[in-house]
């Protein structure tokens, strides 16, 4: 059984159509990346699935009492509220120290317990929601846009370190990204939206041509692919598409 | 023990403290400051209605504050540009409520003991809904804690905790509106927002966390009421404002150590 699926789902912000009957499943422990230009609608697909959008046609479908580690693209941050990592962690449930270790040592922000979550660079905001989300024993991971303002060796390092967990925790992930063609190799699908699913596929591993080795350089440690987008259907719609694909 | 007026007096605002620490820390994390203003100027007009229609005030307080709140949160949520519609609501509230207060009949209120409170006439009676008002909020506070303040931290890691951040803002509406209400005798409609605000703003320059920080705004709450109380004993001064002096000198002595 699925741990989420939606079928049919259909949203937009006034006139303008964000997501037209887009049906996505999320099979355990697959690792699901999503791909799509600015404004596809990606975003808002996640805010659906984690239950922030009500859409306005189609059902969501969760395995019952599925755990749903959540991280969002970026925290906005109230300078009035006073919060340490250690306190964050907490929230909104207190958990086991011994996890937290755990946690904290999976994604390397061992010694920020006592900062505020506000003095925190945007990799260190990241991890701890990171180390927060993996502390729900997660069977789904959803994490929005996570590579943002990393480097490349930055966002190779962060995709190891995502593959690793998916296999010593088991859970599944579904990974928005904003790159169109290098994505994450150990991705088991990627699906590519813009409005409505355009294509959906398996990444091209390239990591031993040279060509490879130009465009990305050493030290990524084949985290990186690339991405073939065949679009093998016909729009009859009436909206412009952009779709800047290869 | 409470046969004088100024141990009473104390104790009411040691109650309100308990109340407007909590309360008030979440009126700063979430910029509610004009929230808090709009529903305390309804309560003149809640105090006009139980008086014409013979109710106690503090009910009738009670209502309309929790309806202005309601309505404020309402428009809130449906993104109205909140600036200018919190102060017409706020400003229009007040000015209705003190035409209104002009309509009862027979006897003569006394509009500043609302408008700036009259804590040194406070009765035993008062001192039972203060502190059952403020022992209500507390615990509707504690025991949505880790929720409310979820919500607070991040709207969307809320809902994908399985919080309703709809339901949590109603809670904090509903503990504005009994504040109002339990406020009104103490420190009056003009002043209850300063209670909110000044003491949590004072207390955020030393607190790491968030339960510190609540807890230290009732201390310096707590403080300012007595400081002021004895100010007003000394000095003759109206006690309501010596309250709310009191709680500002604490501010900017805070703000002047903590400040990098």
């Amino acid at each position: 059984m699925s741990l989420i699926e939606a079928k049919g789902l259909s949203l937009s912000y006034g006139a303008q159509p964000v997501l037209e009957n887009v049906n996505i499943a999320i099979e355990p422990g697959e690792i699901v990346t999503l791909v799509g230009p600015n404004g596809s609608g990606k975003s808002s697909l996640v805010k659906v699935l984690t239950g922030q959008l009500k859409p306005d046609a189609g059902k969501v479908r969760r395995k019952p009492g599925l755990r749903l580690g959540y991280v969002p693209q970026k925290l906005a941050l109230e300078r009035s509220l006073p919060m340490t990592v250690a306190r964050f962690l907490n929230l909104p449930e207190r958990r086991d120290p011994e996890a937290i270790r755990r946690a904290s040592k999976e994604t390397g922000i061992e010694g920020l317990e006592h900062r505020q979550v506000a003095d925190l660079s945007g990799g260190q905001q990241q991890r701890v929601l990171l180390a927060r989300a993996l502390l729900t024993s997660p069977e789904l991971l959803i994490l929005d846009e996570p590579t943002q303002g990393l480097d490349q060796p930055g966002e190779a390092a962060f995709y190891l370190k995502l593959e690793h967990l998916r296999d010593a925790l088991g859970c599944a992930v579904l990974m928005v990204s904003h790159d169109l063609h290098v994505v994450m190799s150990a991705s088991d699908r990627v699906i590519c939206l813009n409005h409505h699913i355009c294509c959906e596929g398996t990444p091209h591993v390239v990591r031993d041509a040279p060509e490879y080795r130009a465009l990305f350089g050493y030290g990524t440690g084949g985290a990186l692919a690339l991405y073939q987008h065949e679009h093998d259907h016909h729009h009859h719609h009436q909206h412009d598409h952009d779709h800047d694909h290869v | 023990m409470f046969d004088d007026f100024l141990v009473r007096a104390g104790f009411a605002g040691v109650g309100l403290a308990f109340a407007t620490g909590p309360l008030g820390s979440f009126v700063v994390w979430r910029r509610m400051a004009y929230f808090g203003d709009a529903t305390a100027h309804a309560a003149i007009l809640g105090v006009a209605l139980a008086l014409i229609f013979s109710v106690p005030v503090t009910l009738g307080t009670l209502a309309v504050a929790l309806a202005m709140a309601l309505v404020v949160s309402g428009l809130a949520t449906r993104g109205h540009a909140m600036d200018a519609t919190l102060g017409v609501l706020s400003h229009s509230a007040l000015a209705l409520g003190l035409v209104a207060i002009s309509f009862v009949p027979g006897v003569r209120v006394d509009l500043s003991a609302f408008l700036f409170g009259d804590i040194l006439a406070v009765g035993r009676q008062d001192l039972l809904v203060i502190w059952g008002g403020a022992a209500v909020v507390v615990a509707l506070l504690v025991w949505r804690w880790a929720p409310l303040l979820t919500a607070t931290m991040s709207e969307d890691l809320a809902v994908a905790s399985g919080i309703d951040p709809r339901r949590e803002r109603l809670v904090l509406t509903l503990a504005l509106a009994i504040v109002v209400a339990v406020a009104l005798k103490v420190i009056g409609t003009l002043l209850i927002a300063a209670m909110l605000i000044i003491p949590a703003a004072a207390a955020r320059g030393f607190s790491r966390t968030p339960e510190a920080m609540a807890v230290s705004a009732v201390g310096i709450g707590a403080a300012s009421a007595l400081a002021g109380l004895g100010a007003s004993y000394l000095v003759d001064t109206p006690a309501g404002p010596s309250i709310v002096t009191a709680a500002a000198v604490i501010f900017a002595i805070t703000a002047a150590v903590t400040r990098r």
